[in-house]
């Protein structure tokens, strides 16, 4: 697995590649807390195009990273899973909670717009 | 005795960087029966979240080996996944959906073994491990008797 984190204001764009699981996880929520702050950026936007592989694990990372986001007062938005994974959000119920975005641009728009 | 087709046996120390060795090499071998795309990755999610509680619970004093055995029969995956570890006083408690022992997890590790597949039954007991026992048919197919 390997995670890319950019900085767009008062966001951060992160982009995971390959299988999020217990071994993973915890590389995951290191680099992804260590990027956000109350004073710095707040909002997550997580990119899960290259996302192959997730499991309750994995999902229980991404909302440990959604609980840090909300006590900053920011918001997280995902984007575009892969069907396998999106299968796998879904039964989890984490889209209840969290947004879905088409693309990058669109989410960013929806995190500063609101 | 129902024919054997196949059987994999596989034992794997208790860490983390095994599970992804684990689910590779069942989804692979599952592979030789008719299994949709759709279900080799359920498959994936089931032997992750099966070898994950062994590691995280099971052994999460000392690591200890985690037991896989895949066996295919006309029609029907068997897959059963052990542990030595702790073992658990209340397996119910253990399966219902989200139960977790843990704020960063959200307790559905059961929930998707029982969902992606056909038939489980767990064996726990403190002190002498668990033992989860699972069987899948290819979506549409009966198992031959």
């Amino acid at each position: 697995m390997t995670v890319e984190v950019t900085e767009h204001g008062s966001s951060i764009v992160v982009e995971i590649s390959g299988e999020l699981d217990l071994f993973t996880a915890p590389a995951f929520r290191e680099r992804v807390d260590r990027a956000l702050s109350a004073d710095g950026p707040r909002n997550l936007v997580l990119e899960l195009s290259q996302l192959s592989f997730v499991d309750s694990s994995g999902l229980g990372a991404i909302l440990g990273r959604y609980k840090v986001v909300t006590q900053l007062g920011g918001r997280m938005i995902l984007v575009c899973p892969q069907p396998q994974v999106q299968r796998i959000f879904a039964l989890s119920g984490l889209f209840k909670i969290m947004d879905p975005a088409q693309n990058v641009d669109q989410a960013l728009q929806m995190v500063q717009g609101g | 005795m129902e024919k054997i087709c196949n059987q994999l046996k596989l034992e794997l120390l208790s860490k983390p960087e095994n599970i992804g060795l684990a689910r590779l090499t069942v989804a692979s071998f599952a592979a030789q029966l008719d299994f949709t795309l759709n279900e080799i990755e359920e498959l994936r999610v089931v032997v992750s979240e099966a070898v994950s509680n062994a590691v995280l619970h099971g052994y999460a004093q000392k690591e200890g080996m985690v037991r896989i055995e895949a066996t295919l029969y006309p029609g029907k995956l068997e897959l059963v996944v052990e542990d030595q570890g702790v073992g658990m006083e209340d397996v119910d408690q253990a399966r219902e959906p989200a139960y977790t022992t843990s704020p960063e997890r959200m307790g559905l590790g059961f929930t998707f073994i029982e969902s992606f597949m056909d038939r489980v039954e767990i064996q726990s007991q403190p002190g002498q491990g668990t033992r989860v026992w699972m069987e899948k048919s290819p979506e549409g197919k009966e198992p031959e008797v």
